[in-house]
This record gives C-alpha cells, structure tokens and sequence, in this order.
C-alpha cells in the first residue's frame, strides 16, 4: 500500500522520469496512429519495428570502430532509424517494381529484416560478458531502464510528432480521405506521405525503449482503433487516440512499478487493450451497442411506416374501415411484426381500432401521418426515375418531408408528373399546409 | 568450414519446415493474408503458456492445442471485430495479436517461475540445438517431414476449391464450395504448422517461409501449380543457403564490416529468412528488367 502512494505521488525521481516517457511516447503514438489507421496502414508500424533490429544490431557491433558506447540509446537508435527507413524503401519498391499485394510486400520485409537481424543478435549474443543484455531491453522494451537523457529525447520526439500533426492536421486529413483530390488539387501528396512516415519510424524509435520493437505497433493501432468508436471527427479522435495512449501508458508502468517482475511493455499493451475492449463495446459512436440499438430503432420505424402506407393505400382503394387480412396482403411480412405495430400505433394515438371485429381504421393524425409519408415515397420515386442521375446526392428519404430538401418549384413539377403518369394515384396534399 | 552431420540435420530441417510453410503460404498470399502468419506467431504464444500451465509440463501435445487454439481464436476474433466492429482488416489483426502476445509475454513471465521457458526460444528457434537428438533420426526431422506432408497432400485434395477460394469466392459460394470453411481450414493449417515449427525452429523462419518464397514464385510463374512448385524450390534453395551463409560467409562479413574478430557462426533460422530475401530481392530486380526489355507489363523471368 506504501508502495503503491509511493509511485501514485511520483515520489521517486526514477518513477517521474520514467511515467512521463512512457505517456508522452503513448500520446505521440496514438496521434501518429489515427493517421495510419485511416490510410488503412496499421500493420506498417509492425514492420516497421520488426525492419529495426538489424539496424540496432549492426549498430551495437559497430559501436567500438567508431568510439560510441555500445549501450547509448542514441546511438542505437540512429541505427534503428536507417534500417527503419530501408524497410520503408523495401515496402515502397515491392509496391511499385511488382503486382504483389500492400500485406505481402510488408509480411516479406518484416520477415526477412527480423530475420537478418535475429542473425546478428545471435552473434552478438554469443559475445564474452553477457553484452547482449542491453539489446533485449530494445526488443521487449524496459521503460525502468529509462535514464532522464533518454526521457528528454522522448519529449523532443513527441513533440516534434505532436507538432508536425498539429501543424499539418488539415494536410494530412485530406491525405487520409481523398488523396486522388489532394493530388489533382496540387497538394504535394508525396511529401506529405513520405513526412507522415517518417513520424512513424520517429515514434517508433520512441518506443524501442518503452514497449520493444515487438509491440510499438500495438501503441500505434490500438489506441486509434478504441478512438474510432468514439467519434467521427477527426480531431476529436485524434485527442482521444493520444490521451488513451498517454493513459495506457501511465496504467502500464504503475502497474509494473506494482507488480515488480511483470514486464512493462506487455501490461502496456494490455491496458490498452483494455481501453479497446470496453470502447468496442460501449463507444458513443459506433460501438457494438449503440449500433444495434440505432439498427433496431430504424427497423422498426421502418415497419411503421410500411404498416401506415399499407392501410392508407387501402383507403385510397375505398376502405377505410381495413382488417389484418387486407394490410398483410399488401407486402411480404411477418404477421407479428405487424400486429405488434398496429397495437402500438393505437397506443400511440393513430389507430382507431375495433377489437371484436380485428378491424381498424387511421384517425386524424394518424390521417395526416400516413398522408405525409406516402406524398414523401410517391415523389421521391417520381424524382429518383426524373432527376436522380443529374442529382442523387440530395436524395434524403428519411427527411420529414420532401420540401425540406427540394425547392417548391422542383417539387410542383414532380406532383404533375405523378398526375400524369399514375393518375389512378393522386398525391395527398401537404399536410402542413391544412394545419390551422 | 566444416561440416558436421549435424549441419547436414540442420538444413534438412529447415529445408522440410520451409517447404511445410511455403505451401499453405501461396494460398495466403492469394487471400491476402500474408500477415496473418505473422499475427499468429505472436499470439500464439498465451496458447503455449496457457498449455503449459494447465499441464504443468513442457509435453509438447497440451501446448500445441493451446497455441493451434489461440491462432483460430486470433483469426475468428478479429474477423468478428472486423465485421462488428468496422474496424479495417489490418489493424483488427494488429489488435488482437499484441494483445495477445502482451499477455503471452505476462503469462509467460508467471510460467517461468516454474520452469524455463524463453520467450526469445520461442521467436528465434534454436535449430542448432534442436538437431541435437540421441536417436539416428532427429525427432524434428519426422515432426517436419510429417506435417510437409500433410500440407502437401491437403493441398492435393482440395486443390480446386482452395484455388477457387482465392480467386472467386462468391463464385466458389455459388458452385456449392464453402469459401468460408476453405479460408478457416487454411487458418488452422497455418496455426498447426506454424506451432509444430516454431517449436524447433522458431517462429521468424516460419513467418520469412509462409510468404516469401510464395512471393518469389510468383515472379517466375503465373499458374498456381507453378507457383506452388517454384515456392517449394525457393523454400529448398533458401533452406540450404542460408545455413552456408550463417556458418561461413556471413560471420566473415560481418567481421570485416564491423571490424571485430570475435564473431562466432549466426543463426542459421534468421539466416535462413534472410537469405529468401535475397533470393526475392534478385528475383524482382530481375523481372523487372525483363518487364523493362522486353517492353510489356507483368513478364515473369522465366
């Protein structure tokens, strides 16, 4: 329990080092994540990571000829960073120089860099005095080892990401959405792709540190991922992306500084898989629940609609006294969806409706509703076979009433020629015109 | 250099074990799923701990369920979060293999409590190790051999419908063949060999031999059959020539490279992996050429 107010405090230099390099790379991450998770790219940050241990290791053997300590992080990672970038080139000239697909050029260089890299390691770690050690903290990630010099390279990198995305946010947006746009419209797409890259490897040097070159991709997918659900604009989505990395960290290492043994990286990952998890679940947007409860709301107002066009057709045939047997025959539907419908639309004060004889006929609202909804369909179908192929995209069907999307003028000219072509079936007129 | 008869048990089973991996992996390939060998690598590694755990004993059998479990778990629930979730394929997988593999790495950190067991074992291999056998035979050089066959002769049988898959699946639907079935079929074929190899001989060489010499057989031939064929000689060819590199050039190499002298023999499985890169890189500097010769897209080098 001491222990446990001990890191919550920040009481130990070593504690608030470490918890404010893990959170910043968190955030960093997440921002540049929301960017690729868009350009449907995600995977990209997993070769990526696994393109940098040749680079780490060729690095650490190459460390004594040029006079640098094996163990800088520096130094390391500038040499992540080069095979980082080669990776990239070899991802980019498998795209362009083959017709192999996106997964295969990056599953073929994360394998074949691993696996060059793997080969050196297995020298290395055959080396006199357990030097090897060093590097596995690289590949598993070890924030603990984090010495504030490599915490003030965190902050500059993930300020220097957070700033670039900032700055460039309306750039790398239209990279994202429309990029044959971006292109036609003379933005300077390659750089900015090339720029948007080259934040990833950035944030993936981060993170070599934090969470291992094994799972920097996990920062880079799963907190963009958890975000999505939660909203539609971009901005937002990005905050939250950087705040359940920054979040994610911080739960990560507390728990580690907790349970001492367990490794740091993997709890990170976990805690944001966590975040995922209950975003999956519970998000505002698109999450699994809120979704289906959107989609039964609209299949239901669906049968609505459909029972209340049904019995006024059958009213413009002369009925308006109609019973069950009449409304089913109109479409292919469940019998007790409908008869579900037709209760609750007496409930709801549209129906009138006569138990003993199973029959039922529409009262005033209920009138005017159905009066609404048919003049909506019939003129929209009128405008969909006229109009539709000069202007689909104003096309609203769930709008209350045609006139809210449609000039007068448009809408008078359809209403003659529905006349004309169907004269049997008259338009109702607007309802909202005889209101008082 | 010398060689041993043990360098001569090492290639043979990295050779069986790439070509056991090459052959699901054209199909994977073709159903654009090459990282799936990748995510599944990764996550199997809770599965083996899980096993190991439950079991309480490195007996292989209980640990391969857990980790051939765990492959079907991450393919199945990342298409549910794909198909619920509208999350896009990629990064739906990227969710569900680190977390797995986060945990894996957790659960394993608990198991070693108990008993060795080496997360770096698992994603290295130590094919120099695993020849090492008492009896005439390596076991792994059976193990490999068994499931090269399997593959080989599933891939005989349902050779049509998996074609079929890849290319149309709605047609394959239509003509009364379960695209779906096929596509988790490959999913624990891949899962299984992924898991018997790795045992032996790590889990990179398995990820470098799912796709890549699929990938280079691609460059030199445009039926399936083809392709199926040639991946099978990339697998053979990079098998053989990696473990020369790894036990003679490379060491050299790096040695001048770097300047040091103490530089022992690499590993063979990463060698292994790497030299598919080669053989892939020169491949597609090659039929590039040819493409730019002869003047029209899409020439194979042969």
């Amino acid at each position: 329990m001491e222990s446990f107010w001990r890191v919550l405090l920040l009481q130990d230099h070593n504690t608030r080092v470490v918890l404010a390099g893990a959170c910043l790379f968190g955030a960093a991450a997440g921002l540049a994540g929301t960017f690729l998770l868009l350009r449907k790219r995600s995977l990209l940050g997993d070769t990526l990571g696994h393109a940098t241990l040749p680079g780490i290791t060729l690095a650490f053997l190459l460390a004594e000829t040029f006079g640098v300590s094996s163990r800088s992080f520096l130094w390391l990672a500038s040499g992540a960073a080069l095979s980082g970038v080669a990776g990239m080139g070899a991802v980019l000239l498998i795209r362009k120089t083959s017709h192999l697909k996106d997964d295969a050029a990056l599953a073929i260089v994360l394998s074949v860099f691993f696996g060059a890299g793997i080969a050196m390691l297995s020298a290395i770690q055959q080396l006199p005095g357990g030097q090897a050690a060093g590097l596995e903290r690289l590949i598993y990630g070890n924030p603990a080892s984090m010495t504030s010099s490599d915490a003030w390279f965190v902050l500059v990198a993930s300020l220097l990401v957070a700033g670039v995305c900032g700055f460039l946010f309306k750039e790398f947006t239209l990279l994202c959405f429309d990029e044959s746009y971006a292109q036609t419209a003379g933005w300077p797409v390659r750089p900015l792709d090339v720029l948007l890259m080259g934040l990833v490897v950035l944030v993936t040097i981060v993170g070599l540190q934090t969470v291992g070159i094994l799972l920097v991709v996990a920062l880079l997918v799963i907190p963009p991922a958890a975000a999505r659900f939660w909203s539609d604009d971009l901005r937002v989505m990005a905050l939250f992306a950087a705040g359940v990395g920054a979040l994610s960290s911080m739960v990560g290492v507390v728990v580690s500084a907790l349970l001492p043994g367990l490794p740091t990286g993997a709890l990170i990952v976990l805690s944001a898989a966590l975040f995922f998890g209950v975003s999956l679940l519970l998000g505002k947007k698109r999450g699994i629940i809120i979704r289906h409860l959107l989609e039964r709301e609209a299949a239901r107002r669906l049968v609505r609609e459909h029972v209340l066009r049904a019995i006024f057709e059958c009213a413009e045939e002369g009925r308006s006294v109609v019973s069950l047997e009449q409304v089913l025959a109109k479409r292919p539907w469940k019998k007790n969806e409908v008869v579900s419908e037709i209760a609750q639309l007496t409930d709801d004060g549209l129906l009138t409706t006569d138990p003993s004889a199973l029959s039922f006929q529409l009262n005033g609202r209920g009138d005017s509703e159905a009066r609404r909804l048919v003049r909506n369909h019939r003129l929209w179908e009128i405008y969909l076979l006229n109009h539709a192929d000069v202007a689909p995209a104003r096309v609203d069907r769930d709008a209350d009433l045609i006139e809210h999307v449609l000039d007068q003028r448009l809408v008078d000219e359809l209403e003659d020629l529905l006349d004309e072509k169907a004269r049997e079936r008259l338009v109702p007129g607007n309802p909202e015109k005889n209101l008082p | 250099m010398i060689w041993t008869e043990l360098d001569t048990w090492i290639v043979l089973t990295g050779a069986l074990t790439a070509m056991a991996c090459a052959v699901p992996g054209v199909f994977l390939l073709l159903n654009k799923q090459s990282m799936l060998g990748d995510a599944i690598s990764h996550a199997v590694l809770p599965g083996l701990a899980i096993g190991f755990l439950v079991s309480g004993s490195r007996d292989s059998f209980p640990m391969l369920l857990g980790a051939v479990l765990a492959g079907l778990f991450t393919a199945v629930v990342s298409g549910v979060i794909e198909r619920r979730g509208r999350v896009e394929t990629g990064a739906s997988l990227g969710v569900v293999f680190c977390s797995l593999f986060a945990l894996g790495l957790i659960l394993i950190r608990i198991a070693a409590d108990h008993v060795d067991l080496d997360p770096g074992c698992v994603l290295y291999g130590a094919l120099e190790l695993a020849v090492i056998d008492s009896a005439a035979v390596p076991r792994i050089v059976w193990q490999s051999t068994a499931i090269l066959l399997l593959n080989l002769t599933l891939v005989a049988v349902f050779f049509k419908e998996l074609q079929l898959a890849a290319f149309d699946p709605r047609f394959a639907r239509a003509s009364g063949i379960p695209s779906g079935g096929i596509h988790h079929g490959l999913t624990v074929i891949t899962a299984l060999t992924t898991v018997v190899a790795f045992e032996s001989v790590g889990s990179i060489l398995v990820i470098a031999m799912l796709i890549v010499p699929g990938a280079s057989a691609m460059l030199l031939s445009r039926s399936v059959a083809g392709v199926l064929f040639w991946s099978l000689v990339v697998a053979l060819a990079s098998a053989l020539a990696g473990h020369l590199l790894a036990i003679s050039v490379a060491p050299a190499w790096l040695g001048w490279l770097t300047g040091r002298q103490d530089l022992g023999s690499l590993n063979s499985a990463g060698m292994m992996a790497a030299s598919a890169g080669l053989i892939f890189f020169t491949l597609l500097a090659a039929s590039h050429f040819a493409r730019s010769i002869s003047g029209h897209g899409r020439t194979s080098v042969l």
